[in-house]
């Protein structure tokens, strides 16, 4: 029972953890371009979520001072978070430019068929 | 004289320059632009290193919001050298660059390539200088990104593949990195390394701490390019512009192991770090293994900018190694060695830009005969090319010398054959290229561009600086005891 408790009580940890995995092991095992960027992305949104799950605080409001409220959700989580998801489309945008172009120049986005024909 | 806000000004000069050089399309007026202004933040960077050598450190509230809430710029005497360091290679580089961006790189695309070099200056300055563990995510960001745009600009379209090789890495040890700051944020609630340092030992559970230390580790080991995470570096190196190479090779991975120098011994602590040893000698391994096996890799390149690639690996395991030793020679041999590699392979990689303009050719068998032609240049890549693999009187030699010191001093007398051997195999590779370059007939006719007087003038202040470094080493030295003490004043706590 303890260990079903404790399962519940941070499932969000165990969503954490599954979407980290899965995003690295698209990165990991997927040769074409386009679906390793999208592992990445799925790994960067596990992050995202680390950060802002603990951030909140069950009953806690937006810190907005106020006589009705006293327990406040910290909001540090989010803004850093807000940071992180703009590096983070940036990091794609630029990703999936150079895909574009690599699909111009090489007529493929498969890594293994751009390995047969360069040397690299 | 005092100016408050030198730590601010550092990090915006770059970045406001990044945006305003991109209004003109003139070559001649955006390199006079980015030289100036490189000077300006070589300028800042040195009364910045002057205030904090006579006050002490320096915490400046960026925006006016106190630490720990506000971010903190924090110059001490570890990061004040580093900035100097940085700030003069992208000076130097920055010189350099006219004539080779003209030839390597097509007009449309100069204003960016110049405007990502800054980009990449403002967020590896930013890194330094920052207090603040988030913000040095996004200053890591800021330099990555850039990087990737510059490496991509390369002529060969195999500079593609290696910047989206590079990008997939990067960005995987960027979000390492990540998730050891939230696990330590999650745990302490304070992002702010000085702040951090002192809760992290109040904790109520140390196992947190202990992932995010292993995910720091691993992140910002990919940014260094140590040894089992190599993989982006030689192609990012071969195929990115002759520029962008000198850059990257002499500031980007000098400046993550400042990062992992700072989480090592002011955020985590000796005592947690190396408390039992098994981190210690997990880098260790690696370290040996990519100082012996990036140089035996080398050895067998026939490309010349990829041996020096696989080179900056074998010679980031000499600095890991030193950071691995965790003792006060150890630490000074791996920060000399720090600036030490930075002007060396900032001297090679801005030669063989020379080189490759001339002989529109990187294999090595082309550069027969390429002594006779070209003196100065050859002269200033040989006297790098004896510090890399540190002959006495040289740089390379005072930054050895110090990391086998810490290697005796701990007793760990093998390490000292493995530095020998590596060393032996720099001989190796080096020796053959000295020899192919002065020695041997010429084979291949150079075309008809004319290198700029700037070009050559430029690597060759460079390798008199690694030169004079090596004979006066009082410099050099006493900054890195100075900074090495402040590192470990924190073991006895």
């Amino acid at each position: 029972m303890i260990i079903i408790n404790q399962f519940i009580a941070s499932y969000n940890y165990f969503i954490i953890i599954f979407l980290m995995i899965a995003g690295l092991y698209i990165v990991v095992a997927r040769g074409n371009m386009i679906k390793k960027l999208i592992g990445l992305s799925v790994f960067q949104t596990s992050v995202y979520l680390l950060y802002i799950s603990p951030g909140k605080i069950i009953g806690g409001t937006a810190p907005i001072i106020n006589d009705n409220y006293t327990l406040y959700s910290n909001p540090l989580p989010h803004v850093l978070i807000l940071t992180a998801i703009v590096v983070g489309i940036a990091t794609l945008a630029l990703g999936l430019s150079l895909t574009i172009r690599i699909n111009e120049e090489f007529n493929t986005i498969e890594e293994d068929e751009i390995f047969n024909k360069e040397e690299l | 004289m005092q100016f408050e806000h030198l730590p601010a000004t550092q990090i915006l000069i770059p970045l406001i320059g990044a945006v305003f050089i991109l209004a003109s399309r003139k070559n001649i007026v955006i390199w006079a632009t980015v030289s100036l202004l490189t000077l300006l933040t070589f300028i800042n960077s040195i009364l910045l290193y002057k205030q904090v050598s006579a006050s002490g450190i320096i915490s400046y509230a960026m925006g006016g919001w106190e630490p720990p809430i506000g971010i903190e710029y924090r110059i001490d005497s570890v990061n004040s050298i580093l900035i100097v360091l940085v700030s003069f290679m992208a000076l130097l580089v920055a010189l350099y660059a006219r004539k080779s961006i003209e030839v390597e790189i097509v007009a449309e695309k100069r204003p960016v390539f110049y405007a990502m070099y800054l980009l990449c200056l403002t967020g590896l300055l930013g890194i330094l200088a920052t207090g603040d563990a988030f913000n040095a995510f996004v200053f890591l960001e800021i330099s990555s990104l850039s990087t990737y745009v510059m490496i991509a600009m390369g002529k060969d379209k195999r500079s593609l593949i290696a910047s989206y090789q590079y990008l997939i890495m990067g960005t995987i040890g960027a979000t390492f990195y990540v998730i050891g700051i939230g696990l330590i944020f999650i745990m302490t609630g304070s992002l702010n390394l000085n702040d951090i340092s002192e809760q992290i030992n109040n904790v109520s559970t140390i196992r947190p701490i202990l992932a995010s230390l292993a995910f720091i580790t691993v992140g910002i080991s990919l940014k260094l390019a140590l040894f089992p995470l190599h993989s982006w570096l030689p192609n990012a190196y071969t195929y990115a512009p002759s520029v962008a190479t000198a850059f990257l090779a002499s500031t980007a991975t000098k400046v993550a192991v400042y990062l992992l120098i700072r989480y090592f011994f002011d955020v985590y602590g000796y005592n947690i770090v190396f408390e039992d040893y098994w981190l210690s000698m997990l880098l260790i391994i690696l370290s040996i293994a990519a100082m012996i096996g990036a140089s035996l890799v080398a050895i067998f390149q026939n490309n010349i900018k990829k041996m020096f690639a696989y080179s900056s690996i074998a010679q980031m395991g000499y600095i890991t190694l030193g950071v691995a030793i965790a003792n006060h020679s150890g630490l000074v041999g791996s920060l000399v060695h720090i600036i030490n590699h930075a002007l060396i392979k900032g001297t090679i990689f801005m030669a063989i830009g020379c080189f490759v303009m001339k002989l529109n050719s990187t294999t090595i068998e082309d550069f027969a005969g390429i002594g006779k032609k070209m003196p100065l240049t050859m002269t200033a890549f040989t006297i790098a090319s004896l510090s890399l693999i540190g002959i006495p009187g040289t740089v390379g030699f005072i930054s050895k010398w110090y990391i086998i010191t810490g290697a005796i001093e701990k007793g760990w007398w093998w390490l000292v054959i493995s530095i020998a051997l590596s060393s032996l195999l720099a001989l190796v590779y080096v020796g053959r290229i000295i020899e192919i370059a002065w020695f041997q007939e010429p084979k291949i006719k150079e075309n008809t561009i004319r290198l700029s007087h700037e070009m050559i003038g430029v690597t060759l202040i460079a390798s008199i600086t690694t030169l004079y470094f090596g004979l006066n080493t009082e410099l050099t030295v006493d900054l890195a005891k100075i900074a090495a003490d402040s590192l470990l004043s924190g073991i006895s706590k």
